[in-house]
């Protein structure tokens, strides 16, 4: 009998972020350690693989001025992550942390220094971003081309791990010897000795989200986890297969890197029930000004003349105009355009009516049942791994996912019912790294 | 005039190398809770390990001894000079949120050629420079958290609007050899700023000190020496009126400056923690120090002997509060929420105006 492929589940804070609703009266706190704590132990309640943080390290603007519509503000993800070690016990704790604007040595310790006071639950998620707005909160500045993110990228891992492996282990499971390193590389010239012993993780969890080609190939040579965008069951599968397909080129098997979209979810107790709150996100997704301001993102002009409840606008946009810094753009802005007018006319939706329509629809809509098998055929379809869940509330909207869903994924032998291990890769059964002296 | 009478302030360092899980330090930390410290510090720097003896980082290690502990101060050493300011200043207003305002930062440098190879950026900085750099970063990442007003997030449903961004602020330091936009990716912390502490012992540290810090240590090195208590009174002297040079009011609730006497402790006995009370008490009323950090030369031992021996015994002659009166740092230490500088600014400029 084969075993049955079982997902992965993981609970990505609902902060800073164009999905999460603050303007509902349930609405708490992106900053207090109390919304942090609350997720954290529905998450580990749910027997979730781990908790995940993003990070955003320059506040966004939008026509030269700070945006101001969406959830601004959150904390430094490694020291809260530190935090919530304290109040559970099983749950991995991951954190976004740029490789451009960090040091190998440092970072190291700092991952380390997690895995070792969480016991082996600790997860770095490498994002690359380079640019000089960024970089104007930073003593190098925007100093990397495109092209060198990932190189960047590449070697600061292959450097961490190299300082995660250097203690000379001890036979007997005490904490090892001390030993010196050397890395002369391209973008980094360190040598020394590092100051904590290996963790019990060997190596923290890696997790790679992006998705250009070169975002793919350094996931296969290095990423234990792919976060990755979610699309439709046949993309999905597309990408999967492209992944999955370069590891062998390094060596990996197909189940040594787990790919997991980040999905969001609406439940009700009928299916029409679970559309009429999915409409009702999206309305307080997109308020008003939003719509607007998608709009103008798209555009790259002025629109704040145009009314959110009539049509589109006439002009054409400005290709050059880029009014928005700090958010990945949406695409090509003649296409987008083009796509967007072709909806509003075919369904007569007006300004706000059709960013709702065209952009972040939700992922799995329906009855907890429902939503259980939809997600389940991602996995066995091959799509996914598992998923990363954005609630859309701080910090209650995993609740009724814990409460009604894992009890039917667990029914249907989709989803684990307890933590066989302890550290984060037992639960996401990744072997301990070798140990490369 | 005669100073306002303050309480007696006591902290402890919990540094012990060689310890990687979390357990000892929670322990070591409710222990001085339970002696009503006012804070305890953790040391740390990027040089190698001592006899084959590593550390974690000392910020990581007291964030996950915040949610086990409730009132007690949590004051790591963070360096300033191959870390970037940006993420110092978030990673403390981070500690104060996750500690519901119990952070402070003991602010240090990185002078050996070891430090400086590990980050492999540029070469070590003889301590003047790299105090100089240290004085710079304290002050950019004090403005960084105030980069945010306190009531900058207004969650107004009928404009659409999170935040007010009048009342998020643009830092536009500049510094030496760096340089911060802003403003922070933190909202302004509990205590508005977290408690900056300096070891003024060392002449390069001292302007840092008497500008940016709320706590300033003077490491003693023998306290059994008849000159200690004065080189103590003297060095405290000092500060302050470098303070004062700087239009602080170090006595005062505004720009008060609290010196600390740095005291390596190794007791062995009950009587030795007498011993050790009978000092604090004679320091502290012929007015030597405003209080002592405890350098434990065994964590365990000496820590447990402070707490069940030393702190009794003042708390006895009325000298040590039996309860924490408030539940932030800056209460235990009287230290005033700081104004927000940004937003006197806006109010001057409203009122020259109008
Ligand atoms: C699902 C997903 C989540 C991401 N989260 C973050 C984040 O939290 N912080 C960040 O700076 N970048 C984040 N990124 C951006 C990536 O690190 C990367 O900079 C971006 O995707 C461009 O790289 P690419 O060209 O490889 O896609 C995310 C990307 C994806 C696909």
């Amino acid at each position: 009998m084969t075993t049955r492929k079982r997902m992965h589940l993981a609970a990505h804070f609902p902060g800073v972020n164009n999905t999460t609703v603050w303007a509902d009266p349930r609405a708490g706190s992106q900053i207090d350690f109390s919304s942090f704590e609350h997720l954290a132990r529905v998450a580990e309640r749910g027997l979730f693989d781990f908790f995940f943080l993003a990070e955003g390290l320059r506040l966004r603007e939008h026509k030269g001025r700070l945006h101001d519509l969406d959830v601004v503000g959150r904390p430094e993800s490694v020291t809260v992550l530190n935090a919530l070690a304290a109040v559970t016990e099983r749950l991995g704790l991951a954190a976004t942390v740029n490789a451009t604007f960090n040091e190998p040595y440092e970072l190291a310790r700092r991952l380390a220094s997690l895995d070792h006071l969480s016991g082996g639950r600790a997860a770095w998620n490498v994002v690359t971003s380079s640019d000089a707005f960024t970089g104007e909160n930073f003593r190098r500045g925007g100093y990397l081309d495109r092209a060198d993110r990932y190189t960047r990228a590449a070697e600061f891992v292959a450097t961490a791990r190299e300082l995660w492996d250097s203690w000379l282990p001890h036979s007997s499971g005490a904490d090892g010897t001390p030993r010196p390193f050397v890395h002369r590389g391209r973008h980094f010239s360190v040598s020394g000795t590092f100051d904590v012993p290996r963790s019990p993780q060997g190596h923290p969890v890696v997790i790679q989200a992006g998705d250009s080609e070169e975002g793919r190939e350094f996931a296969a040579s290095a990423a234990d986890v792919v976060f990755t965008r979610h699309g439709t069951l046949e993309a999905g599968r597309a990408f999967y297969a492209d992944v999955k397909g370069r590891l062998a080129a390094y060596g990996r098997r197909p189940e040594e890197l787990k790919i997991m979209p980040g999905v969001t979810f609406v439940l009700g107790d009928t299916a029409a029930e679970a559309q009429e709150k999915a409409d009702v996100i999206r309305e307080q997704q997109v308020s008003p000004q939003t719509a607007i301001l998608t709009l103008e993102q798209v555009w790259g002009r002025d629109l704040s003349a145009y009314d959110p409840d009539g049509p589109l606008p006439d002009v054409d946009p400005d290709p050059e105009g880029r009014l928005t810094q700090g958010r990945v753009p949406l695409g090509d802005p003649f296409a987008v355009a083009a796509k967007w007018r072709a909806l509003s006319e075919a369904k007569g939706l007006s300004i706000r009516q059709t960013v709702i329509e065209a952009t972040g629809r939700q992922s799995f809509i329906g009855t907890p049942r429902q939503v259980a098998a939809r997600m389940d055929e991602f996995v066995t379809e091959e799509a996914a791994d598992g998923f990363i869940l954005v609630p859309h509330l701080t910090p209650g909207g995993l609740d009724d996912f814990v409460e009604r869903v894992v009890p039917l994924l667990q029914e249907r032998g989709a989803f684990r019912a307890e933590h066989s291990g302890s550290t984060l890769r037992d639960h996401l059964g990744l072997p301990l790294p070798v140990w490369k002296g | 005039m005669p100073e306002p009478t303050r309480p007696l302030h006591l902290s402890v360092a919990l540094d012990r190398p060689g310890t990687y899980a979390a357990e000892p330090y929670v322990e070591a930390a409710r222990l001085a809770e339970r002696g009503r410290f006012d804070f305890v510090t953790l040391g740390d720097s990027f040089g190698p390990p001592r006899r084959g003896r590593g550390r974690l980082d000392a910020l990581a290690v007291l964030a996950r001894v915040a949610p086990a502990t409730e009132r007690i101060g949590l004051v790591p050493t963070v360096t300033t000079t191959h870390t970037e300011p940006f993420h110092v200043s978030s990673a403390l207003a981070t500690l104060d949120w996750a500690s519901r305002g119990r952070a402070g930062w003991t602010v240090e440098v990185s002078t050996d050629d070891r430090e400086a190879a590990v980050f492999g950026r540029r070469e070590a900085p003889d301590a003047w420079a790299a105090w100089r750099e240290a004085e710079a970063v304290a002050d950019v990442v004090a403005r960084l958290w105030d980069s945010w007003e306190d009531d900058a997030e207004i969650r107004d449903v009928a404009s659409g609007r999170f935040v007010d961004r009048d009342k998020l602020h643009h830092v536009d330091f500049e510094g030496p050899g760096f340089s911060v936009r802003g403003p922070s990716i933190v909202p302004r912390p509990p205590q508005g700023r977290p408690v900056v502490a300096v070891d003024a012992t060392a002449p390069a540290a001292q302007a840092t000190a008497a500008r940016h810090a709320d706590v300033a240590y003077v490491r003693v090195g023998n306290p059994d020496d008849p000159r200690a208590a004065h080189a103590v009174r003297a060095a405290r002297g000092d500060l302050r009126q470098r303070a004062r040079a700087h239009g602080r009011d170090p006595g005062g609730h505004g720009g008060r400056l609290v010196v600390l006497a740095s005291l390596p402790v190794a007791l062995h006995a009950a009587a030795d923690a007498v011993a050790l009370a009978d000092l604090v008490d004679r320091w502290y009323t012929d007015g030597v120090a405003d209080g002592f950090h405890f350098r434990p030369q065994d964590p365990d031992r000496d820590l447990a002997l402070l707490v069940d021996g030393t702190v009794p015994v003042l708390q006895h002659r009325g000298l040590l509060r039996g309860f924490y009166p408030g539940s932030t740092l800056r209460e235990h230490l009287c230290l005033a929420r700081p104004a927000n500088r940004y937003a006197t600014v806006r109010e001057t400029t409203v009122r020259e105006t109008a």
